[in-house]
């Protein structure tokens, strides 16, 4: 019954994401479309994130980490392209790129071996300490990139012309959101898959009871790290097209506040639910769309209603809708 | 001794001033239920969680299978073979009963990190662990969340879970904890069928199931095993009687 119900809400979530950009097409209002775009951005990050703090029970507050790095790979790689400065000349020649298909898998090779790293290190601690400590990670590299002016720093690095993919006009607002709206549902197909794989069901078994892991002989760290990296990956893929979007990337993107925004998606719309980080991503955009505008503290109410669902709703806003789950 | 399938000699542990467990000298053998009995806070625990290794000891050697496993983990332990219970539930509280038992399955076949077949539908792990199910009679609570099954059914469960390990010994800490005589009843006889598959160790306060059960009895008094020996032996033991069964006898 309320499997039926989520699969409802989430029908409702799905169609509605790729029906308002068509509609704001035939009414020739782009700027919506950007808006929907960034929708699906930011759902991807929160898919990414609630991997592990949805599914995985862990508190990572260092997202931003993979996201800027994700931004940053776009970033750099279009800027030596198209500066048609090559990134080293010895002992081997590497060049830039404006090929998304590229970028992608540069984001995801390098945010797979940071999120080894950091996972490695934090892994080792719970609760708080590990609260901090990604916190503390991402700050670094944050901090890094503001004092490395190379790219920009502080001012950040801009890409002139959106990059490329094979056989779309990615410059064609609506054919960019459709390639993101794309992209956002193989992560969630790829995430719904995981979660209910064997690696899936001993993750969310690391999550209810470490002990009980251990003594069935399932060591929780390696799960847990294999989960970091594959979160970190899907979140790195959202932060280069995030970068695309606003051909443009700084170090707002690494910074701790996004870390924040994107928990902000997955806890408001549903901490270990497949559609939550959609429903929390799109709930995000409208209040600071319908808000922002006209009212400098918006983040005030969205602080209240953040406060009401960790308190009284912990399946966020799918959770309220589609009622509470038999088991997982 | 040759055939003792876990030994413990000068196993020992202390937490601030207080001995745990104090110079432990034990064996567990091939067939037999070996009962750990003593007061509250003897260690009883304590000695189950040196032996499974989710405490270190400050001193001596656990060997199983005959080798020395001191340097070993938890996990590492559990998949040599070492099944333990926890005298208070420790289950998967949002998994359904089915999928508390299918965990243990995916550890046994050791392919875990599986990332895209769906494994409710998997067979080799919902067959044996529904087998299970059936042989502890929880095979109607399947589909039920192990929150939302009664106290005397995840005393079940836990047994359920060791069972699907396959473990080469047991380590069942007081598995009839708040059963009901009529739960107790039916696990001594269960248990009493168990010990031809793997050897018991048997922490237990419940006396007449220990003394159905056990082919030999330690008794643990402040960390120390004061006594060894048959049912009828620790029966008519004057320390035993004075420290411990004294109350009851
Ligand atoms: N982690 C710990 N730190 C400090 N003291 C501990 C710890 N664990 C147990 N103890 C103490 O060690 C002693 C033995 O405890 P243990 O739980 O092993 O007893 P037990 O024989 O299992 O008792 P019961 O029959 O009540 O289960 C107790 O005094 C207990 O308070
Ligand atoms: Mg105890």
């Amino acid at each position: 019954m309320t499997m039926n119900r989520e699969f409802l809400i989430n029908s409702i979530l799905a169609i509605a994401l790729i029906t308002v950009p068509l509609i704001a097409l035939g009414m020739d209002e782009p700027f919506i479309i950007t808006l929907a775009t960034k929708v699906a951005i930011f759902a991807m990050a929160g898919v990414g994130l609630n991997l592990v703090l949805g599914y995985g029970g862990l508190v990572s507050f260092g997202h931003a980490a993979f996201f800027g790095i994700g931004g940053y790979a776009a970033g750099i790689l279009a800027s030596h392209a198209l500066n048609y400065e090559p990134i080293m000349e010895s002992p081997f020649l590497i060049e830039g790129t404006t090929q998304m298909i590229v970028i992608w898998i540069v984001a995801l090779v390098v945010s797979a071996l940071v999120a080894l790293v950091i996972g490695a290190i934090t892994l080792r601690t719970s609760g708080v300490y590990f609260i901090m400590i990604t916190l503390a990670f991402a700050q670094m590299i944050y901090y890094f990139a503001i004092s490395w002016p190379a790219y920009g720093g502080e001012d950040g690095l801009s890409i002139y012309v959106r990059n490329g993919f094979p056989g779309i006009n990615t410059l064609d607002p609506i054919s960019f959101f459709a390639l993101c709206a794309v992209m956002l549902a193989i992560a969630m197909v790829f995430s719904a898959v995981l979660i209910r794989s064997r690696f899936g069901l001993a993750l969310q078994g690391a999550r209810q009871n470490a002990q009980r892991m251990t003594a069935v002989g399932i060591a929780p760290f390696r799960i847990r790290l294999v989960a970091f990296v594959i979160s970190a990956m899907i979140t790195a893929l959202a932060g280069a097209l995030y970068a695309d979007l606003n051909r443009f990337v700084s170090p707002t993107m690494l910074s701790w506040h996004m870390s924040g925004e994107i928990m902000v998606f997955v806890i408001l719309g549903g901490v270990g639910r497949l559609f939550g980080p959609l429903a929390g991503a799109a709930l995000y955009i409208i209040l600071e769309h319908l808000l922002g505008g006209v009212w400098e503290f918006w983040q005030l109410p969205l602080g209240v209603l953040l406060l009401l669902v960790v308190l009284f709703a912990r399946g966020g806003l799918v959770g309220v809708l589609a009622g509470e789950r038999k088991h997982v | 001794m040759s055939d003792a399938i876990l030994s413990l000699s000068d196993v020992t542990k202390q937490f601030g001033s207080l001995l745990a467990s104090d110079s432990v000298t034990l064996d567990l053998r091939a067939g037999e239920i070996h009962a750990l009995i003593g007061p509250n806070g003897a260690g009883k625990s304590t000695l189950i969680k040196q032996i499974a290794g989710e405490i270190k000891s400050d001193r001596g050697d656990i060997h199983f299978n005959g080798q020395n496993i001191n340097a070993l983990d938890a996990v590492a332990r559990s998949r040599m073979g070492l099944a333990r219970t926890f005298q208070v539930s420790s289950l998967m509280p949002e998994f359904s009963v089915l999928q508390n038992v299918m965990l243990a399955r995916q550890s046994v076949s050791g392919k875990v990190f599986r990332f895209f077949k769906p494994v409710l539908g998997d067979k080799s792990l919902v067959d044996p662990a529904m087998a299970q199910l059936e042989r502890v009679g929880l095979a109607d609570r399947a589909q039920m969340r192990a929150a939302d099954i009664s106290h005397g059914e995840r005393r079940q469960l836990e047994m359920a879970v060791a069972l699907a390990l396959e473990p080469k010994a047991f380590l069942l800490d007081e598995p009839m904890a708040g059963m009901g005589p009529e739960g107790s009843k039916r696990l001594t006889g269960f248990l009493d069928g168990l010990r031809g598959q793997a050897p018991i160790l048997l922490v237990e306060h419940d006396m007449d199931a220990v003394f159905a059960l056990a082919d030999r009895i330690s008794v643990l008094v402040y960390g120390r095993i004061i006594a060894t020996g048959t049912v009828d032996e620790i029966r008519g033991n004057d320390d035993v009687k004075r420290a411990y069964l004294g109350e009851e006898a």
